[in-house]
């Protein structure tokens, strides 16, 4: 009896507060909502998705549609929207046509591009270490300076490095769109978040504790566990200076290009054959697909790990 | 500091009781101390020293030296200038091309930000439900990003060619009037931005995913034990929880779509911004001003307004953004501060009506931790 008399004062007072009456179904919700949001969603959101999806590929399928066709292709009324067969026979025209120079700017832009990512990826590692871990003077008012030369756009110095590069007479050469790109502003930001984050300090305590050096420490604690990040901003970098045109089509000569300088000069020598201009935009494109389908993955949970959360 | 001084006075106890171990021991810790002291003390700064020495050199020393350029009038055979002053951005500015190119500039911005971000905001929010096969659509929507805009802007202004393109015949075959996407400056306007926008929207979207996943989950749960419907949710949980986001995708896609300048050039085969420069951008017209007509004093000149006008876009975005998120997520015109303030006794009205009723009850008879805890949970709920 007693017993029974405090399990209906609890029952009570559950309703006189109404939110304990939600709550009673709160456990099974629980289950039901925690590991995944929400119930699947319906038709119309894959749709909607297929869609999207459809309107990205959509481009490169033109290209390979007009690209694999010949010059009236594009003016046919009645054109087929199935390839034609002679995407080899246009893309073997802009390889081995000497004004686009397509060998030459290919190993332009992967040794580069390649360069570029390397260098960007140690010395923003090597600078986030400093930045995340290492306890010196200024230290905060630097990062903030860094962080502040991200809003500075490429516009404002290429006149002065045009000058400066003609000076060392190294226009027209490679090496004037690598210096410049050697290190970014974003590259420290981001590897100085990710090491700070993720790297306790009693791993470089442990080192020390060691007999560890600065810089031994370094490269046996900071680089092994600042690799995924490490990763995720190479192919950043790797997919930005691949694209990049400004500066190397004020800088490179033409005979001596990148990818997009070649490709831009591949529309003003055949202004009308459009199925030989998007046959070399497609065949340009092909080496960061395969990078994309090897590396999209890393490439998105990078994008997404790199947002500003609220 | 004094702790470090202190410590000696006190070493040479020991060193009576054990003199011929502290002999040796001592000096060798005290001089590998002393270079490990030197090591952590310098070694940061050498770590950074890349960054900085390689950005003096290629991003502050050009960002100056433009600005003593743009005061001169700079001789390409001398490679000197001679100080004029202000009148390279009086030439600019007098310049009818250059308001032509501002105007451009802004209007393909516009055309491409906003509607890039509203699909954006949209896309994330499908991708943020509990869908089948997630990577597969995230990086369907990154695909475009992989392509160079110079590759995007060729295939485009394929497709929106006046005479033979795919969206002019798909007109014609729906009964339309063909649009001039080359000769009209507002179609070419849009014709460019929806380059941009194919490149970029997809990006945008990840990052606005990322900050959707950061929201906590509870809150939609209490928004709709509330009531709330989606709609709801969407406008009083999600767009204010994403207002830092939004603020840094705003104010990259303004510094980007301000020095847009790949797609731009290469709309057509001459590259310069159209025979009325229906499509001329600063950008190209830096380009144009610089190493067309190989003016670098004017170019330097143009180069500093262009800069002065993303800084003063990116204020200005900030504060509308700021504005515009927070008015979406409140319910009435009060400030942030009074809506807070409301909440906290609100809060704390409900603590005290629960916590006292509550603890009256169980305080007479208690039932076992069970019942106790689903009210702690209440509590957690109501909050």
């Amino acid at each position: 009896m007693t017993a029974t008399e405090p399990a209906t004062q609890a029952t009570t007072s559950m309703n006189t507060v109404a939110s304990v009456t939600v709550n009673a179904k709160d456990p099974k919700r629980r289950l039901r909502s925690r590991p995944v949001r929400g119930s699947r969603p319906g038709w119309f959101v894959y749709t909607a998705l297929a869609i999207v999806l459809g309107s990205a590929i959509f481009p490169y399928y033109w290209s390979f549609l007009i690209g694999s066709g010949d010059a009236g292709t594009i003016r046919d009324p009645n054109m087929s929207w199935l390839p034609g067969g002679n995407f080899i026979e246009n893309a073997l025209t802009v390889v081995n046509d000497p004004a686009v120079n397509f060998w030459r700017a290919l190993w332009n832009s992967i040794y580069s591009s390649a360069l570029i990512a390397l260098s960007v990826v140690f010395f923003s590692t090597l600078a986030g270490w400093a930045f995340a871990k290492l306890k010196f003077k200024g230290g905060k008012w630097l990062l903030v300076f860094v962080v502040a030369t991200m809003a500075v756009p490429m516009q404002l110095g290429v006149v002065p490095l045009y000058i400066l590069f003609a000076d060392l007479g190294w226009t027209g050469n490679v090496g004037a769109i690598i210096i410049p790109a050697l290190v970014t502003a974003f590259g420290v930001f981001w590897m100085t978040q990710y090491i700070q984050q993720s790297v306790p300090d009693e791993l470089l305590e442990a080192a020390r504790v060691d007999g560890a050096n600065s810089f031994r420490t370094f490269l046996t604690v900071g680089l092994p566990a600042a690799r995924p990040a490490a990763a995720m901003l190479g192919l950043f970098t790797f997919v930005t200076a691949w694209n990049n045109f400004f500066w190397p089509f004020i800088v490179l000569d033409r005979s001596d290009p990148t990818l997009p300088v070649a490709l831009s000069l591949l529309q003003s020598n055949h202004f009308v054959d459009y199925s030989i201009v998007l046959a070399g935009v497609l065949l340009s494109t092909i080496p960061l697909l395969i990078l994309f389908v090897f590396a999209g993955k890393q490439l998105v949970s990078g994008i997404m790990a790199g947002a500003v959360k609220g | 500091m004094t702790s470090t001084k202190t410590a000696p006075p006190s070493a040479p106890s020991p060193e009576q009781a054990r003199p011929d171990r502290t002999e040796r021991t001592p000096r060798r810790i005290a001089f590998g101390h002393k270079l490990s002291k030197w090591d952590l003390k310098l070694s940061p700064y050498l770590y950074i020293s890349p960054f900085f020495i390689l950005f003096a050199i290629t991003g502050l020393f050009p960002i100056a030296y433009t600005a003593v350029i743009s005061f001169m009038d700079w001789d390409l055979v001398r490679n000197s200038g001679t100080f004029i002053g202000f009148d390279q951005y009086v030439y600019v500015l007098t310049q009818p091309k250059f308001w032509i190119a501002l105007r451009n500039t802004f209007s393909i911005f516009l055309l491409s930000s906003v509607p890039q971000l509203i699909l954006a905001v949209f896309i994330a929010t499908m991708l943020d439900q509990n869908i089948r096969a997630k990577t597969f659509w995230r990086m369907g929507v990154l695909l475009p990003y992989v392509m160079a805009p110079v590759a995007v802007a060729l295939i485009f202004s394929n497709m929106f060619g006046d005479k033979y393109g795919l969206i002019n015949t798909t007109l014609a075959d729906l009964g339309l009037p063909p649009v001039m996407w080359h000769s009209n400056a507002f179609a070419s306007h849009i014709a460019i931005s929806t380059m941009v926008n194919f490149r970029w929207t997809g990006y945008n979207t990840l990052i606005l995913l990322a900050a959707m996943q950061a929201i906590p989950r509870d809150y939609y749960e209490a928004a709709a034990i509330d009531g709330a419907n989606r709609f709801r949710q969407f406008t009083a949980i999600t767009l204010p929880s994403l207002r830092p986001t939004l603020i840094f995708v705003i104010i990259t896609s303004t510094i980007g779509g301000l020095q847009i300048f790949d797609e731009p050039r290469m709309y057509d085969q001459f590259g310069t911004g159209g025979a009325n420069s229906q499509w001329l951008t600063i950008s190209l017209y830096l380009y144009d001003i610089g190493w067309g007509q190989w003016n670098f004093g004017r170019a330097a000149a143009l180069a500093w307004i262009l800069f002065i006008i993303i800084l003063a876009i990116g204020v200005i975005n900030m504060l509308v953004t700021n504005r515009l998120v927070r008015d979406e997520g409140s319910r009435d015109g009060r400030s942030r501060r009074d809506r807070r303030a409301a909440a906290i006794a609100a809060r704390t009205e409900l603590e005290h009506r629960v916590g006292g009723t509550v603890r009256d009850d169980f305080g007479s008879a208690p039932t076992g931790a069970a019942t106790s805890d689903t009210n702690d949970k209440t509590t957690e709920v109501a909050r």
